[in-house]
Order: C-alpha cells, then sequence, then structure tokens
C-alpha cells in the first residue's frame, strides 16, 4: 500500500520543521554583518541541496527504469523531478530576496551557485513540456527517462563549468558548514534535516495520489463493467501500468466488500 | 559496427549533398547573424570577450539549425525504420549522425570564421589559429556528442522545433562557457595569448562525459 507510514512521516515533518524553525528564530545567533536577514541562510541553502539531490535522485531512478523496464520507476524518478523543480523556484524566490538585502540587487551574476542553479532549473523546466509532446506512455516514460539520466549527469558537470568561470574573481560567500560557528551549524543542520524530510513526505504524498487516483479509475471500471473507452486526457504524468492498478483495486475491493 | 557506420555516414553525406539542407543553410545563418550584430551593437569591429562570445553565441544558434533537421528525415520518411530491421548495433546510428553533425560544424566553421575575421573582428587572426583551431574542435566534439542525443529525443514529439532548442541550449551551456573564455585571450587587440589550459580541460571533460552518456542512452531512444 503507498499511504503506508504516510502519517506518521508527516507528523515527524511538521515536529522537524517546528523545531528548525524555532531553532532559526530563538536559538542561531545573529550574524554580525547582515543581521537578521542572514537566517533565509537556513531555508534558502537546504532548499537548494534538497532539489539538487532530487534532480540527481531523478536520474538514478530514471537508470533504475532503464534497467527494469518497470513504470513504476519512472513514476517514482518523475515525482522526485518534479518536486525538486518547485523546491528549485523556491530556492531562487529565497535567493533573490537574500540577493536583494545583502548585495542591493534581486539577481547577482558574480556569484557561481547561484547562475549554476538557474542553468539546471532551466533545463529541467523542459522536462515536462518534453514529457507532454509524446502521446505515447511507453515512448514518454523512455524519453523521460534519457533526458532525467542525462540532465542529472549535468547536474555537477554544469556547477563545474560555472565556478571555474569565476573561481579567480570572487570567493565563495559560504564555504559549507565547516566554517559556521556550532550553534549556526546546529541549526542549519536541523533545517537540513527537516527540509529533506519534507521533501520525502511530499513524494510520497504525490506517490499515493496518484496510485490512488489510478486505483479509483479502475474500480469505477469494474464497476461499470465495461472496458474504458473514455479516452486518458493528455498528460505530462506517467500512467501507471492498468493491470498492476486493476490487481491492487480488485485487492482492495476484495476487502472492503464491493 | 565500422562498416555500418561507414554505410550510414555515406547515406546522410550523400543526402545532404543532394538535398542541401542543412549546410548551406548554417553558414548562410551565421553570415547574416554577424550582420546582425553589428548593427544591433552599433561596433565596425570587436575584441576580447565580446568578440569571443559573439563567435560561439552565432555558432551554437547556427549548430543548433542543424541540430533540429538532424533526424527529421529519418522521422519523417521511414529511416528508423529501415534502420530498426536491419540486423546492426543501434549505436552505430549514433556514432554516424554525431560524425555528420560534426562534419556539419566543420563545413559552417570553415565558412564562420573567415567571415567573422572579415567582418567584425579588430585584432587579424594569423599567429592564434592553432588556438582558435583547437577550441573549436572541442566544442564541436562535444556540441556533436550533445546535439545528436538532444535531436534524437526531440525529433518524435509533437513539438520538435521547440523541444530542441529548449533542451540543447541549456545542455550547450558549458561549452559555451569553456568556448567563449578560451577563445577571448586569442582575440584581445594588446596581447593575444594561447587558450587557457583549465578551459580546454574543461571542454575535453564535457566531450568525454556526454559522449559516454550519449552513447549509453541512445539505444533506448530507437525501441518501439
Amino acid at each position: 500500500m503507498y499511504g503506508k507510514g504516510l502519517r506518521a512521516l508527516s507528523i515527524a515533518t511538521v515536529a522537524a520543521m517546528t523545531v528548525a524553525l524555532g531553532l532559526v528564530f530563538f536559538y542561531a545567533p545573529l550574524e554580525a554583518e547582515q543581521g537578521f536577514l542572514q537566517k533565509i541562510f537556513y531555508l534558502h541553502v537546504p532548499l537548494a541541496i534538497v532539489a539538487l539531490c532530487g534532480f540527481v535522485i531523478g536520474g538514478l531512478l530514471a537508470i533504475q527504469h532503464l534497467r527494469t523496464r518497470d513504470a513504476r520507476w519512472d513514476m517514482r524518478s518523475y515525482v522526485a523531478i518534479h518536486m525538486s523543480l518547485i523546491f528549485a523556484v523556491g530556492t531562487l524566490i529565497t535567493g533573490s530576496i537574500w540577493a536583494k538585502g545583502s548585495w542591493g540587487h534581486w539577481w547577482v551574476w558574480n556569484e557561481p551557485t547561484l547562475v549554476s542553479f538557474l542553468i539546471v532549473f532551466l533545463l529541467y523546466a523542459t522536462y515536462q513540456p518534453l514529457r507532454f509532446a509524446i502521446e505515447d506512455p511507453e515512448r514518454q516514460s523512455m524519453y523521460a527517462s534519457v533526458f532525467a539520466v542525462t540532465a542529472g549527469a549535468f547536474v555537477p558537470l554544469n556547477f563545474i563549468a560555472v565556478r571555474l568561470s569565476s573561481a579567480y574573481l570572487h570567493p565563495r560567500v559560504l564555504g559549507g558548514t565547516s566554517s559556521l560557528p556550532g550553534a549556526m551549524a546546529l541549526t542549519f543542520t536541523v533545517s537540513l534535516f527537516a527540509v529533506a524530510l519534507l521533501y520525502a513526505t511530499l513524494c510520497k504524498y504525490e506517490l499515493t495520489a496518484k496510485h490512488t487516483r489510478a486505483q479509483v479509475r479502475a474500480l469505477r471500471r469494474r464497476l461499470s463493467g465495461e472496458a474504458d473507452t473514455t479516452r486518458r486526457p493528455r498528460s505530462a504524468a506517467p500512467v501507471l501500468h492498468a493491470t498492476a492498478a486493476v490487481t491492487a483495486a480488485a485487492r482492495t475491493a476484495g476487502r472492503t466488500g464491493v | 559496427m565500422r562498416r555500418t557506420v561507414a554505410a550510414l555516414l555515406r547515406k546522410e553525406l550523400l543526402v545532404e549533398l543532394r538535398t542541401l539542407q542543412s549546410v548551406p543553410g548554417m553558414s548562410l545563418f551565421a553570415v547574416t547573424t554577424f550582420v546582425v550584430f553589428h548593427f544591433a551593437l552599433n561596433r565596425n569591429s570587436v575584441e576580447g570577450d565580446l568578440a569571443a562570445g559573439i563567435l560561439w553565441v552565432t555558432l551554437l544558434f547556427a549548430a543548433i539549425l542543424g541540430i533540429n533537421r538532424l533526424f527529421v528525415a529519418d522521422a519523417d520518411q521511414g529511416g528508423f525504420d529501415g534502420f530498426l530491421l536491419a540486423p546492426v548495433e543501434r549505436s552505430a546510428m549514433l556514432v554516424a549522425k554525431a560524425l555528420t553533425l560534426l562534419g556539419f560544424l566543420v563545413v559552417l566553421e570553415l565558412v564562420a570564421v573567415p567571415a567573422f575575421a572579415l567582418l567584425l573582428l579588430g585584432p587579424s587572426l594569423g599567429g592564434e589559429l592553432p588556438g582558435l583551431l583547437e577550441t573549436l574542435a572541442l566544442g564541436d566534439i562535444g556540441i556533436a556528442a550533445v546535439g545528436t542525443l538532444v535531436a534524437a529525443l526531440a525529433v518524435r514529439t509533437s513539438a520538435r522545433d521547440l523541444l530542441g532548442p529548449l533542451l540543447a541550449l541549456p545542455l550547450l551551456l558549458p561549452i559555451v562557457i569553456g568556448g567563449a573564455r578560451a577563445t577571448s585571450p586569442l582575440l584581445t587587440l594588446a596581447h593575444p595569448t594561447g587558450p587557457p589550459a583549465r578551459w580546454l580541460l574543461t571542454l575535453g571533460l564535457y566531450d568525454l562525459v556526454f559522449g559516454l552518456i550519449a552513447y549509453a542512452l541512445f539505444d533506448f531512444l530507437l525501441e518501439d
């Protein structure tokens, strides 16, 4: 069952987010130069790290899909990339706010991390249009996986290229957690953990919703007792194997006595 | 494998020679773009960063024209089906197409680089030609590998003309970064120097990684 553990995961996420926000606002010391504004760092950087990891994970799941030809891996890869895109939008927005506050501009070209992130975002923004432009579900999932693997490999390479292009001009603003004082490092680690949990929970919610919808469709078809003749609207989201959804639905139906 | 690639390559070149639908268009586009840059920037001559940027952007966009057309005949006129029916390795098509695209790019640059030197470039190319050729060659290999993969990815979608460039532009950005940064010291008026080694290394690394990725993934795009 896909909904299993969802409640525990959600509660853990809410608790972790609460603790993380509590630490950010009441425990972490104010940074000497930027003051209160610097606290956006505890949201912005975890969002960015989780989004990038999600993109790479999407690529790894896509490799699994290409190896096994199992549509469920494609679904996982799709959900991972979909959620990462949303987190990436959050990263760009919080990054812009931070840049405006500390450098006075909404966008700064000499910060290599920011620029590489934008490039990665622009690349992944074509993932959904690519899926949407292919009608045949099998080919759609195949091509999407090829894209996900290519783009997943592109993420680290792009960071190398952009970092090199300005490495000698601009030192890094944040050199990782090692240079942070203890209280800040702790807050950052907890925030990172909380955002990662949020990502996992949202992914699980989306997976559960997609599977539930497939089951409902299969059940409705059984109730009406005829083959599904209504055409499925074209969509960028992957389709689950009808057989898997039907057997799962049938099992549920048997248990609940429909 | 080698015979298959040779046969496919011969077919591609024959098709291009008979239809002339890619290379002349790409070259003409590049020359026209230089004229557009002259008016858009209101400059009679450029040098340094600006020159390198104009050269690489023009080459990239011209390459995208070729990438967009690379598989169109195969998708529309049954080239894929014919190839899939033949008992040969599928990667042969990737190699043949990438070599074709590489050939197109070389011809494009044979036209575009002299035209650029003639129309826009301030400093004369003379002594820095080997460095420029080296950079262009490394860039071309990367464009050919990624371009072939992207072209195959986009050609059987309903929005192929749109998706090709949309996918290719961000994926090829490291080539533009590396190419432009490596070329700009060659094109300065004051003291032209050779291309910095770290940029050539970046380009080489990119070529290697994406060459392998394209080789590993291309087979999946041909399945039906």
